[in-house]
């Protein structure tokens, strides 16, 4: 009797708050509140999305304190998820881990800031209502752990973003906004026939039909071939999304014709969409079949990475070389993802949040810059440090961070990305490196021609940074700068997630460990310095060397 | 010592009958009561007509609960089946009937057509659509499918004035009969192969004998599979779809597309799923090539049309294909997929063909993408529904659409019909395609100075609401829906194999 009792209160104060669910939930209901608002009260529409936005964004930073840093498991998760279609398992089952964590709260941070840092040129009420939708379809796919949702969220939030490039967009916006979609669309259209297939592998194998991604990882019931056939399925759908080398074309467009707003959330949180992907449903899914195509992964990682460098520097356009800039940071994540070490992977969520932060700022300015100047040609600007220069010294923080200059974000993830890649295989890790060279060579060069030089013209009297405008990317530059100088708050909350996925793929990948960097380490003489665990490991590979 | 005897009539159970009942007695009594008194208001004939129909909802909805009591049994000798199955599809022929009763109403004012006959016919192939739900017989099966199709053939060529009209109706006449005789052959030769035309018999005999010479029955399958797939428009036999569809009126189609594909369905599901499912390794791979084949055919061709009507009678092609997923599987989860398809997809396609009964303007022919101009700045609330509507065909998330594609696809791969389910998704893929071209008419485009006001009647917005709660709500609670489906299969085969 007492015991139920204590049950019941302790099921009671678990429900109390479902912060996560309302991570989903208020965007949402900003959405249909908007859409309830008439046309004419355009300054309720503005305030409605930022009161929204912002709850949410609060509600993501208080997980983040309440979040238990020595947990690598899931947390905040419900002891007994909502079932929502009985006859195929599908249950409402959201949950954090330290790899999701920081995708959520990013989110929650970017938004509201994408929302203040540009009003629409028309109709308020869609466009706010189509970024709250967005939102809610993000986080969404952050937070669930039931594969039907995911996929759910996943295809949900190409229509916001489709509205949002085609119709607030610029140019070319009509085609940008559908190749955008059209694009992920028939990348993640495999991925479904792929989910339905270990679901119902799974099935036969356990008699319970569920599309719960833990159950469903922790069974692997599916054989090796066709594991990574399904495999591939999902690598197709994330690498669209990310996106990797071969098929990145409509990333260019996308963000080049998007409204700022939308380029800041395509760059700042989609983008993570498909890397997260590839952490959570691809390594943790299909631990075998990653580890097989890691190389393949590995190289077509580093193959964006220079390419995206070197079509950044050919381009005319600025907004299109941050846009190819995103290709080669990707590129690293990806690179660092399929290194499976610790490091890298702890490096690669790491650098999903510095992308999210330098390329998310990057965007505002340049977008600012469109505002004053209507051009985002590199040749018809310049000198525009002597008009603006907060404006310049904005972006050239914002700039270095991006590069990776050592005491700002960007270092501290591509290091861990390369430490890691260096480790798991050295070739393909020393050519990577040499992008960072790159990135510095054409992020300097453009900022040396758009704010160097002679002003002429409109450019020797564009307005400096507004001080609302200052205020939406401050949060962003005091972050850039935090995390630089003391990252270890957050890689304190990645790391013991990151340790559990890769225990997860040691257990379930027979001929695996993780690749340890042995060169570095003389073992046989500072055995002491080795964690216990990983003693045996080494002596082993060592004498089978 | 013979005069005692006494000729043994099936036994009739009339509850089972009064969904079909209220249907037929419906539209015979209007039509009676439209020769004796000329001039009946054309709001009681619409009235009339949409009673009639709630009618057999109300009368399904008490079945419903002897079902899930009593379980399925069956009545006139086996002929008419009782069970989950034939309750489901009659709502969702019963809701077609109203809804296109009711985008008619203002429509026959509009085009000049006024009179009883449209409303009555609907109710008649309502009636057909419903016997066809219900039959356990090959033959009663047969008899709804041409009371349905004889109304249809007349309902296409309904529009006196456009030639058009008349030339869908000819057409669809001429092919629906000559697929008519195919099913009726393919029904004798699998009468000459098991002996029987009960649906129940013909699994049992299945279940229990071996053909070891089985050309005649596989024969008469492979007829019957022609005559069906002529009825849901699948490829190869879709090529009256198009034509049919742009020229017939615009609530007909929407009928059309609702309610008569849920009948033909009905026989395809019963008949292939079910009552030949013993054999199933013989027809589903040929299926399995008429479903992708619909489903490249549809969405390709689609993209192509510049005509709004005509390209949705395309997209109703690959809608088909989709459905067809859920009767390859040959399994319960299969059928209930194709039951919640059905159903969504009745509400979808009312929504629809219900928007462009208001855009299609006097003449009901101004279809053209250009048409749809800024319609998102002409009528914001109209477009909204559209938006729904196509993204809901498109099979986008948080729509009915989405999780109706999702339960087929999920079926056939349940199934192990790979192939299919990839085709199906890429066909999804390019579908998204057309629908976006009309989203990009209404909402990125600029309206034309000279375009027409448009005027929204009543019941057309009633019918358009309605299927835009419908499609939000079983596609952010698709549970509510999916539960209904597995309980009206969950005892199907146990409805065929009772009672012998």
């Amino acid at each position: 009797m007492i015991n139920s009792v204590l049950l019941a209160t302790e099921s009671a104060a678990d429900v109390a708050f479902p912060a996560l669910t309302s991570l989903v939930v208020i965007p949402a209901i900003g959405a249909l509140v908007l859409a309830l608002v008439p046309s004419s009260r355009v300054e309720a529409h503005r305030l409605i999305a930022v009161i929204s936005t912002v709850i949410t964004g609060a509600i993501s930073v208080w997980v983040l304190l309440e979040f238990n840093k020595n947990d690598g498991g899931f947390q905040f998760r419900s002891d007994d998820p909502t079932v929502w279609v009985e006859s195929l398992g599908i249950r409402w089952d959201l949950a954090v881990d330290g790899i999701s964590l920081f995708m959520v709260v990013l989110t929650g941070i970017l938004f509201p800031l994408a929302i203040l840092g540009v009003s629409p040129e028309h109709s308020p009420k869609s466009y706010y209502a189509w970024i709250v939708v967005l939102e809610a379809g993000i986080m969404g796919v952050f937070l669930t752990l039931d594969l039907f949702f995911f996929f759910v969220f996943f295809e949900v939030v190409l229509v916001p973003m489709y509205f949002l490039i085609g119709s607030w967009g610029h140019g070319n916006r009509i085609y940008a906004a559908t190749k955008f979609f059209l694009y992920t669309m028939f990348g993640s259209a495999l991925m479904l026939v792929g989910i339905l297939s270990i679901v119902f592998i799974s099935e036969n194998a356990t008699g319970v039909v569920t599309f719960n991604l833990l159950e469903l990882a922790e069974g692997q019931h599916w054989g090796q071939t066709t594991g990574r056939w399904i495999f591939l399925s999902f690598v197709l759908a994330f690498s669209v999304k990310v996106p990797v080398f071969p098929v990145h074309t409509w990333l260019p467009d996308a963000h080049t014709e998007a409204p700022t707003a939308g380029s800041v959330i395509l760059a700042g949180v989609m983008l993570k969409l498909g890397t997260y992907g590839f952490l959570r449903f691809g390594l943790f899914l299909f631990p075998e079949a990653a580890t097989w195509f890691a190389p393949v992964m590995m190289i077509l990682g580093t193959i964006g990475i220079i390419y995206g460098a070197v079509a950044a520097t050919m381009q005319k356009d600025l907004k299109r070389l941050v846009a190819y800039s995103s290709v080669a940071h990707l590129g690293f994540i990806v690179l660092g993802t399929f290194a499976i070490t610790t490091e890298s992977l702890t490096g690669s969520v790491m650098q999903m949040v510095n992308h999210g932060l330098s390329t998310g700022a990057l965007f505002f300015l340049v977008g600012w810059m469109y505002e004053r100047r209507h051009t985002r040609e590199i040749a018809a600007l310049g000198g525009l440090q002597k008009a603006a220069p907060i404006f310049a010294a904005a972006f050239t923080l914002v700039m270095l961070s991006s590069v990776g200059l050592p005491g700002l974000n960007g270092f501290v993830g591509e290091f861990l990305i390369l430490l890691g890649a260096f480790v798991a295989n050295p070739w393909i890790a020393s050519v990577a490196a040499t992008g960072v060279i790159l990135a510095a060579l054409y992020l300097l060069w453009a900022y040396q021609r758009v704010f160097h030089g002679p002003a002429e013209g409109e450019n020797a009297e564009m307005e400096d940074l507004k001080v609302s405008e200052g205020l939406v990317l401050l949060p962003m530059l005091v972050l850039i700068v935090f995390l630089g100088v003391y990252p270890k708050p957050m890689l304190e909350r990645i790391e013991p997630s990151i340790d559990a996925l890769v225990a997860h793929i040691d257990r379930n990948v027979d001929d695996w460990s993780e690749p340890k960097a042995e060169i570095l380490v003389p073992s046989d003489d500072h055995g002491d310095d080795h964690g216990e665990d990983d003693h045996g490991d080494d002596d082993h590979s060592e004498e089978a060397e | 010592m013979l005069f005692a005897q006494v000729i043994d009539t099936p036994d009739v159970d009339v509850q089972i009958l009064l969904p079909m009942i209220f249907m037929a007695l419906g539209g015979l009594l209007i039509l009676t009561m439209s020769s004796v008194k000329k001039d009946i208001p054309a709001w009681f004939i619409t009235g009339w007509t949409v009673i009639a129909s709630l009618g057999s909802i109300v009368a399904v909805i008490s079945l419903w609960d002897r079902y899930i009591d009593e379980g399925p049994s069956s009545t006139i000798a086996n002929a008419v089946g009782f069970d989950g199955f034939s309750l489901f599809l009659t709502v969702v022929i019963a809701a077609s009937v109203m809804m296109s009763s009711l985008l008619a109403h203002t429509y026959l004012v509009r085009e000049d057509l006024e009179g009883v006959e449209l409303h009555v016919l609907l109710l008649l192939a309502g009636t057909g659509g419903v016997i066809m739900a219900f039959s356990n017989d090959l033959l009663v099966f047969f008899l709804g499918l041409e009371t349905l199709s004889m109304a249809v053939y007349i309902l296409a060529a309904m529009h006196r004035r456009r030639f058009e009209s008349q030339e869908a109706g000819m057409k669809y006449f001429v092919l629906g009969a000559f697929s008519s005789t195919f099913l009726l052959y393919g029904i004798a030769l699998v009468y000459g192969a098991t002996g029987t035309t009960n649906l129940s018999e013909i699994q049992q005999f299945l279940q229990t004998q071996f053909l070891i010479d089985d050309g005649l029955l596989l024969g008469g399958v492979a007829l019957m599979i022609v005559g069906l797939a002529f009825k849901v428009g699948a490829a190869p036999f879709h090529s009256w779809t198009p034509d049919v569809y742009q020229g017939a009126p615009t609530p007909v189609v929407a009928f059309m597309a609702s309610g008569v594909k849920a009948a033909g369905f009905a026989g395809l599901l019963r008949i292939l799923s079910v009552a030949f499912q013993p054999v199933v390794d013989d027809w589903g791979p040929p299926l399995e090539v008429i479903a992708a084949l619909t489903l490249i055919i549809g969405s390709f061709s689609a993209i192509v049309q510049t005509d709004v009507k005509r390209m949705l009678a395309y997209s109703s092609i690959s809608h088909a294909g989709f459905i067809l997923l859920g009767v390859i599987a040959a399994s319960d989860r299969g059928t209930a997929a194709a039951l919640f398809y059905l159903a969504t997809y009745a509400f979808l396609v009312c929504g629809t063909f219900g928007v462009l009964t208001v855009l299609g303007g006097e003449g009901d022919q101004d279809f053209s993408f250009e048409s749809f101009k800024g319609l998102g700045r002409r009528k914001p609330l109209l477009s909204f529904a559209l938006m729904v509507f196509l993204l809901a065909q498109a099979g986008v998330p948080v729509t009915s659409g989405f999780f109706a594609k999702f339960e087929v696809i999920a079926a056939a791969v349940d199934a192990g019909s790979y192939w299919v389910a990839i085709v199906a998704m890429l066909a999804a893929v390019v579908g998204a395609f057309l629908y976006i071209r009309v989203l990009i008419s209404m909402y990125l485009q600029e309206p034309d100075e000279d375009a027409a006001t448009l005027v929204i009647p009543r019941t057309i917005g009633a019918v358009i609401a309605a299927a835009v709660v419908v499609t939000v709500l079983f596609g952010v609670a698709p549970g509510l829906l999916d539960d209904i489906a597995q309980d009206a299969v969950a005892e199907l085969n146990v409805a065929l194999t009772f009672e012998f």
